[in-house]
Formats: C-alpha cells, sequence, structure tokens
C-alpha cells in the first residue's frame, strides 16, 4: 500500500507523481525500444499502427476528452497530414522537414475548421465536423494534380540525413518517438494553465468564462493542437501503407478514433493508448483467430465487425469507464494491497440530464 | 398517535462509490403526518429522500412504503405506486408550458376523466400558477417554478410526498407562502410529507415531528416540542443564541450527541 505524502504543492503538477511511476513507466518505454530485437517484422508492422491509431486517438483526446468538443471529422485530419507528408516527400524534401510540415498543414485545416466550430457545441458541431471530414474528402478527389485523385498516390520511404528507410523496425522507431514525444506534449499540455482552461471548458463553459478564460480562443487552441498531433498520425500513417488514396479517409475512419477513445476512457491520455491497443489489436486478434475456426464459420462475411461490435458493446455495458476504469480498478487492488473492496467501484444509479435545445 | 406508517425506513445505507452517505438510518411517516428531515450541508438528507424514492439503491437496509417492501425497486415503479418525489432543484420540463408540465404530472394515472379535477385543484392551491398556464416553464420565476414542480407532483396523487429543499433559493415572505400551502395540503389531502429543510425554523412551523442528521446519521429526532425545546436544536440550527455566564460561551460546551 503506498501513501504519498505530499510536500510541496509541485508535486501536484509533476509527471511522474512518484517513484513507482517512473519505474513503471520506464520499463515499458524500455520494453518497448528493445520490442525489434524479440519481435518479427508482421507484429512490428501491426505495433505500428497502434501507435499510429494511439497518436492519432492522442489528438482527437485532446479535443474531444479534455476540452469536451466532440469531432466526427478527424479523418480529415489524418488525411491533411498523409497527403501533405507524400507531396512533400515526392518534391524531394527530407522526413524532418516533411513530417512537421504535415503537422502544419494539418493544423491549419484544424484552425479554419475551429474558427466557426467555436461557436458550435454539441451534436450541431459533431455534424459540422463530419461536414469538414466530407468535404476533405472531397477536395482531395477534385485536387488531381497533386493528390493524384480518385487513383491515389504512392508514398516514398522516410528519409533521413539522407538515408531512406525502408524496413519497418525503421517505422517503429520513428512512431515510437513521434509518440512519445507527443505524449509528453499532451501531458506538459494538460499541466499547464492551458489545459487547465481547457478541461474548465469541458465543464462548465458558464464557469470557465466567468472566471476570465477565453472560451472560444482555448476551443481553437486546443483544434489546432489536436489537429497537428492527428497531422502527425496522418504522416506516419501513410508511411504506413505505402499507397494513400481518399476512401481510407472517410467517415469510417473517424468514427472508428472516436470509438477508440470512448472504449479507451475518455479523458485520459491512457484512455487513448488503451484505446488504439484495443481496437487495433482485436482487429489483428480476430483475423488471427479465423485461421482456427472451422471454415464454416472462419470464412463468413461480416465477421469481423459482429465479434468487433460485441466487444465493444460488452465494454459499454459492463465497463462504461472504458478499458482506463478497468486499469484503474487493477491498479488500485495493488496499491490498496490488502485493503482493497470491489464495492468501491459499484455503480450508483444515475440519470442523465440532456443538453436542452433552447 | 398510533396511526399506521406510512414509509418505514429500517437502517438503510447509501453509497456514492466508495463515500458513504447514509450510515444507518431508521425512520417513520405515519399517515397525515409531516416529517422533517433537518441538517446541515452534506448530512445525507437529500440521499435519503432519493433512496426511498428509488432513484438510488440503498445497499442495506430497507425502504417499506404502505406495508409493501419496494427497496432496490426503480423510480416509475415508485412512482406509479403513489409516492411523489419533488427533487432539490425543481427539474421540470423547460420546454413544456405549466400546463403540459402538470399533464406530466399524472402520466402514469389511469383515471383520465379526474385529471382536470385534479388540475383545477393544483390551480387553487397555487393561483399563481393560474394566469401562466400556457407560459413555458422556463420563464417562471423560481417561487412560480417550485410552485408547479409541487403542483406537479401532486397531479399523481400521492399519498406520501418527499419534499427536497422546497425553500431553496426563495424570498423568505414566498417561503412562508409555500409552507402556508404545504400545511393546508397536508391537513385538507392528507398526504403525508417527508421534508428535507435546511431552513429548520420553517419547517419546524408545519412538521409534526422531525429528525435532525449529521454526516449521515440521525443524531436527535422527537416531536415538534421536543426539537423546539431542545437547546442544541435553538443554538445550531434555529440561530438562536442562550447566553452564557459570563456571555459568551465556554469552549468545551459541545452539542450533546457528540
Amino acid at each position: 500500500m503506498r501513501v504519498l505524502f505530499k510536500q510541496s504543492y509541485d508535486q501536484d503538477i509533476r509527471i511522474a507523481k512518484h517513484r513507482g511511476h517512473l519505474i513503471w513507466y520506464g520499463l515499458l518505454l524500455l520494453s518497448t525500444l528493445c520490442a525489434p530485437l524479440f519481435v518479427g517484422s508482421f507484429y512490428l508492422g501491426e505495433l505500428s499502427r497502434v501507435m499510429i491509431l494511439a497518436l492519432a486517438g492522442l489528438g482527437l483526446m485532446f479535443v474531444t476528452g479534455f476540452t469536451g468538443q466532440v469531432s466526427l471529422g478527424h479523418a480529415a485530419f489524418v488525411a491533411a497530414g498523409a497527403y501533405a507528408n507524400a507531396w512533400a516527400l515526392s518534391r524531394g524534401w527530407p522526413s524532418l522537414a516533411a513530417i512537421p510540415f504535415a503537422g502544419f498543414v494539418s493544423m491549419l485545416c484544424g484552425l479554419a475548421v475551429a474558427v466557426p466550430a467555436s461557436r458550435m457545441s454539441g451534436i450541431y458541431l459533431a455534424i459540422g465536423t463530419l461536414a469538414f471530414a466530407i468535404i476533405v474528402e472531397d477536395g482531395i478527389i477534385k485536387l488531381d494534380g497533386i493528390t493524384g485523385g480518385n487513383r491515389g498516390m504512392a508514398v516514398e520511404a522516410p528519409v533521413f540525413l539522407g538515408f531512406r528507410m525502408w524496413e519497418s523496425w525503421q517505422l517503429y522507431y520513428l512512431c515510437l518517438f513521434v509518440l512519445v514525444a507527443c505524449i509528453f506534449a499532451v501531458l506538459n499540455f494538460m499541466r499547464s494553465p492551458v489545459g487547465r482552461a481547457m478541461i474548465a471548458v469541458r465543464d462548465s463553459e458558464v464557469s470557465a468564462r466567468s472566471l476570465g478564460v477565453k472560451v472560444a480562443r482555448t476551443k481553437i487552441f486546443a483544434f489546432a493542437v489536436s489537429a497537428a498531433i492527428t497531422g502527425f498520425a496522418g504522416a506516419l500513417f501513410s508511411h504506413y501503407l505505402q499507397f494513400i488514396s481518399p476512401e481510407i479517409f472517410g467517415v469510417v475512419l473517424s468514427i472508428q478514433l472516436l470509438l477508440m477513445i470512448v472504449v479507451g476512457g475518455l479523458g485520459t491520455v491512457h484512455g487513448a493508448i488503451f484505446g488504439a491497443a484495443l481496437v487495433g489489436l482485436l482487429e489483428t486478434g480476430i483475423n488471427l483467430a479465423k485461421d482456427y475456426l472451422p471454415p464454416g464459420i472462419g470464412s463468413q462475411p461480416g465477421l469481423e465487425p459482429l465479434l468487433f461490435g460485441i466487444i465493444l458493446v460488452g465494454f459499454i455495458l459492463f465497463e462504461p469507464q472504458g478499458v482506463y476504469g478497468r486499469w484503474v480498478k487493477i491498479r488500485s487492488y495493488f496499491e490498496l494491497f490488502p485493503l482493497y473492496r470491489r464495492k468501491t467501484f459499484v455503480r450508483q444509479r444515475s440519470y442523465l440530464k440532456t443538453d436542452r435545445m433552447q | 398517535m398510533s396511526r399506521e406508517a406510512v414509509l418505514s425506513i429500517k437502517s438503510i445505507e447509501t453509497f456514492y462509490g466508495p463515500v458513504m452517505a447514509v450510515r444507518g438510518v431508521s425512520l417513520e411517516v405515519r399517515a397525515g403526518e409531516i416529517v422533517a428531515i433537518l441538517g446541515g450541508n452534506g448530512a445525507g438528507k437529500t440521499t435519503i429522500l432519493k433512496t426511498v424514492s428509488g432513484a438510488l439503491e440503498p445497499r442495506k437496509g430497507s425502504v417499506t412504503f404502505e406495508g409493501r417492501d419496494i427497496t432496490g425497486r426503480y423510480p416509475d415503479s415508485i412512482a406509479r405506486a403513489g409516492m411523489g418525489h419533488v427533487p432539490e432543484g425543481r427539474e421540470l420540463f423547460p420546454l413544456l408550458s405549466v400546463r403540459e408540465n402538470l399533464e406530466m404530472g399524472a402520466f402514469s394515472r389511469r383515471d383520465r376523466g379526474e385529471i382536470s379535477a385534479s388540475m383545477d385543484l393544483v390551480y387553487s392551491y397555487f393561483p399563481d400558477l393560474k394566469p401562466k398556464t400556457k407560459v413555458q416553464a422556463a420563464y417562471l420565476s423560481g417561487g412560480q417554478q417550485q410552485m408547479l414542480a409541487i403542483g406537479r407532483s401532486l397531479m399523481m396523487k400521492p399519498r406520501l410526498m418527499l419534499l427536497d429543499e422546497p425553500s431553496l433559493g426563495l424570498s423568505p415572505l414566498l417561503v412562508s407562502e409555500i409552507f402556508d400551502i404545504l400545511d393546508r395540503l397536508n391537513k385538507e389531502q392528507g398526504t403525508a410529507i417527508l421534508l428535507v429543510e435546511q431552513n429548520a425554523h420553517m419547517a419546524l412551523k408545519v412538521a409534526s415531528c422531525g429528525c435532525v442528521m449529521e454526516a449521515g446519521r440521525v443524531v436527535f429526532e422527537g416531536d415538534r416540542e421536543k426539537l423546539l425545546g431542545s437547546a442544541d436544536i435553538r443554538e445550531f440550527y434555529l440561530g438562536r443564541k442562550s447566553e452564557g455566564a459570563r456571555g459568551k460561551r465556554r469552549w468545551k460546551q459541545r452539542k450533546t450527541w457528540r
């Protein structure tokens, strides 16, 4: 059992709250760094995909989980990042310029959508961002000269200091680096006044405004940063796919991202990672499990979405806080070791109060 | 005073996650009686009402309404059994008119023909609502909203009403007006009332008996005379200071129940 004795206010905003955090997250980082030594290239690719999803989820979490602005259009930012990166590489830019450029282009898209979106909320915002995503998808098709339209576009391998990175372990390290950097950036944002303002906007716009938070500016900031992070994810995604075409970045991807952070646990950085791991590995797992099923069942069309749906419904029914909720329970079991009581987390009845349309 | 109990609560415990808000409370409301639950913020008063009406689930103990066990049943079925809960903060339907709000109150009733009679009854108790019949509830003043909330609950002809802080946010004049109406309701309709109040002074004017809660427990109970006569109640809930020998209280003097 751990008892934290706080002696200064700085302890409240420290990223690692105690030595246990340092040790365990250090071990996690170490094991991800060593993974290419032990893991084959197929699984390395799967891990890269999970990290890219986690990065996009982190971006969406920034605006939806922390600022409370639901976005159904994040596929558009992924697309912007992916195409910007592919275009920059095709012009002979190095990746050190192309990936930040992808984030920048995506951020500009984010700003374009954020200025009108800062006046919307709830279901209207969801519709607005959805419309934006559809516009971007169509725009990509129309910008034939740059994007190749419906034919798609081949993506060159990332270039660092003149070296082409073809191998899957190189992409793995690139994804790992960008993901860790973005996690640290988000953690730092969240413990700064800007992060507090975002949480204030999420929890009560009236209170935030009355305490002097500039609500519109906070929302625009959140959208821009979120779009930039998602743009990085898009750039990496383009490398992962090696060939991009507009239909990849459709509404389904947006919904998948949103679903991912909800299943992971809304409002936490952990949630974005857990959600990506669950959704990403579930797909792989179902595909692998198919081989062991009797052929009559395994080859049925629609098996994956069915299983996927069942698992998600199960999560929503039994663990509405998402994977993060389960994580908190497991963690507190060990932290409180002999004193843990299941009933601590028993849910009391609650009745929803809706946003009233006025 | 040996009338039968409409509601009897036996040692209920209610939790919010890890927090134990009600720590074993037993209460009884007899037919045609007003019982007041007094106490400071966070004493667990509202939690008791919510547990009784089914909005929360007790982890231990039982709630019996008119001889039937209703522990853990859902609020809609408890409401249909004849218990009206007027929640804290009114919870009206803001976009519906006053009349439609009242009609919603009669939602579970089967005797369609007599609903308009009930509505006339509500208007006779709350004449202020009469000219506002077609106005959206969102545009009523705080006092009218409270009246509407009570009226809406009356529309289902409850045999027991649970009132949560009817004085919340109202001017002293309106508070006494509402309490007069509650008193009349109780006398004329015979509705038993379980009343949660911070305003002990007003509550004890209408209640025939009551209890004081602190930190989830009942620390003092009795009929009105006993409550009004107790030095502790006078001091801590009615705000009347009894002068000590030196004009100042000794620091050691505490409430009797601590």
